[in-house]
C-alpha cells in the first residue's frame, strides 16, 4: 500500500486505480481522502504515474488537493540479490492533502487538524526521491524504501522518511483452474512507515509512525482489491488509517494508442 | 484561494496531465515500432543472443515440477494471464514478442527458460517475472515445454492422415 517493491508496470499496460483512506483525527474532524492513479508502463524499465488527490473532512468540505507525477526507473537489467529502483516524484499539492501516501520529516497528526479553508491556501511544490530496494526470498517479498523530499522553496529543509514491508501470496503454486477464491489470488503482508525528521533535526523526535497489515485480492477478471488498516505507533500518529482501493489493468493500452496515431500495424 | 492562484494551479494540473499523456503516447509509438521490427527481422539472432546470456548453473537447473500432473494446466492458465498478450494465445508469437514454439525455444533447457522468465529481457520490452512465485514460473516453463510434444503429436497425426489417404488412392 505504501511500500513499493521493485516490480514495474508491464510495458504498454495502463492501470487505473481508485484509492481511499479513512483517518481518525484527534483535535479535529475525521476525514476520508482519496486519489485516482493512472499507472502506465512506458518501458519494461520505466513506469510513469499520475495521481489526482482529493479529500473530504467530515463537517468541513470536500476539496481537490493537487496532483503528483511519479516515475520509477529500473537501472539494472537482471535480477540481483537486492534489486534497486529509482523513484522520482513531483508533487503540486496543498497542505489540506491527507492521503498520507508516505510519511516524511515531522509530519504529525495535528497537521491534519487545520480546517480545509485555511490549509488549502498553503501550496507545496515538492520533489520526492526514493530508493526502492526489494528482494524475493522463499515466496516472500521484502522491500525497504528510504525517502528524501525537498520543497522547492529554497528555505525549506530536506525531509526524510522510510517504509519497510513484507508480503507473500497465500499459495505459491497456481491451481489449474480459473477461480476467484484460490489462495494464490490473495497476497498478505505487513508494512511499517514513518518520518525521520529533516536536515535541521534528523531523528525520531516529533515524528509519526504506523504499522499496517495489508491484503490484496487479484481477481481473474483483472480487478485487484486492496485493504489495509494502519495503526499509529505513537502519540503523533493518527490512531487509525483505514485504506482500501480497487484497480483495473488495461493490457495493450499502448498498442491501441499506437494504432490510433499511426503506429506499425 | 486567490483567483490567480487557482488559475495557476489549474494550468499546472492540466500541464501535468498532458505531459503524462504525451509520454504515454511517445512510449507507445516507440514501443510499437521498435518491437515489431525486432520480432520480425531478428528473431533468430535474438533467440541465440538471449540463450547465450543464460549462466551455465541456471541452464542446468532441473524443473522440480516436471512430473507434477497439474503443472501444464496451471502453466497454461498463467501463460494466458501474463504472457499471451505479447506471445500470442498459443505462444505462436506476435508483433511484440517471439514465437515460443520455435525450435530454439523448445530445444532450450527448462533451466534456461526459467532464467529468462525470471529475469525478463528488460531492454527489449519483456518485464521481469520474478514477481510470480518460483513454483508458478516453473509451471509456465512446464507448459512451454509441453508445446513441443503437442506440436509433434499434431504433426504425426497429420502425417498419418495424409499417409492413410495416400494409400487409399
Amino acid at each position: 500500500m505504501v511500500t513499493y517493491d521493485h516490480y514495474l508496470e508491464e510495458p504498454g499496460n495502463l492501470e487505473v486505480e481508485y484509492f481511499s483512506t479513512f483517518g481518525t483525527q484527534r483535535g479535529g474532524n475525521d476525514f476520508n481522502s482519496y486519489w485516482m492513479e493512472f499507472e502506465y508502463g512506458a518501458k519494461a524499465w520505466w513506469t510513469t504515474e499520475l495521481y489526482l488527490d482529493g479529500q473530504s473532512t467530515f463537517g468541513d468540505s470536500t476539496i481537490f488537493t493537487g496532483f503528483r507525477w511519479e516515475n520509477r526507473i529500473r537501472p539494472l537489467q537482471l535480477e540481483h540479490f537486492i534489486n534497486p529502483v529509482l523513484y522520482v516524484e513531483y508533487e503540486q499539492i496543498n497542505e489540506a492533502d491527507k492521503i498520507v501516501k508516505e510519511v516524511e520529516g515531522h509530519d504529525v497528526e495535528s497537521d491534519h487538524a487545520v480546517p480545509n479553508g485555511v490549509a488549502r491556501h498553503d501550496l507545496d511544490h515538492e520533489l520526492e526521491f526514493k530508493l526502492l530496494l526489494s528482494r524475493n526470498f522463499k515466496g516472500w517479498n521484502v522491500a525497504v524504501n528510504p525517502l528524501a523530499t525537498k520543497n522547492l522553496l529554497p528555505s525549506d529543509p530536506w525531509e526524510f522518511g522510510y517504509a519497510i514491508g513484507a508480503s507473500r501470496p497465500l499459495a505459491l503454486k497456481a491451481s489449474p483452474k480459473q477461480c476467484n477464491f484460490c489462495p494464490e489470488n490473495f497476497i498478505a503482508g505487513i508494512e511499517m512507515y514513518g518520518g525521520l525528521g529533516d536536515t535541521q533535526s534528523f531523528g525520531l523526535h516529533e515524528t509519526s509512525h504506523y504499522v499496517a497489515p495489508a491484503m490484496a485480492w487479484n481477481l481473474p477478471s483483472g480487478l485487484t482489491l486492496r485493504l489495509s488498516p494502519g495503526f499509529g505507533l505513537n502519540d503523533n500518529s493518527h490512531r487509525l488509517l483505514l485504506r482500501w482501493g480497487v484497480s483495473r489493468e488495461f493490457a495493450g493500452f499502448g498498442d491501441v494508442i499506437g494504432r490510433l496515431f499511426g503506429g506499425h500495424q | 484561494m486567490k483567483p490567480a492562484n487557482s488559475l495557476h494551479r489549474f494550468c499546472l494540473t492540466l500541464l501535468a496531465i498532458f505531459g503524462f499523456v504525451a509520454i504515454a503516447f511517445y512510449a507507445a509509438l516507440a514501443h510499437d515500432r521498435g518491437q515489431a521490427a525486432d520480432a520480425h527481422d531478428h528473431l533468430h539472432h535474438l533467440h541465440s543472443a538471449l540463450f547465450a546470456k543464460v549462466p551455465e548453473n541456471a541452464r542446468m537447473r532441473p524443473n522440480p515440477l516436471q512430473d507434477d500432473p497439474d503443472a501444464v494446466a496451471a502453466g497454461r492458465k498463467l501463460f494466458a494471464d501474463h504472457c499471451s498478450e505479447c506471445h500470442g494465445r498459443s505462444a505462436e508469437g506476435g508483433k511484440k514478442a517471439p514465437n515460443l514454439r520455435a525450435d530454439e525455444v523448445q530445444d532450450a533447457t527448462p533451466g534456461a527458460l526459467f532464467w529468462i522468465v525470471s529475469n525478463g529481457v528488460v531492454r527489449k520490452g519483456m518485464p521481469v517475472w520474478s514477481k510470480l512465485p518460483e513454483p508458478e514460473r516453473w509451471q509456465i516453463v512446464t507448459y512451454l515445454k509441453s508445446l513441443k510434444s503437442a506440436d509433434d503429436a499434431a504433426r504425426n497425426k497429420v502425417g498419418q492422415q495424409s499417409g492413410a489417404s495416400g494409400s487409399n488412392r
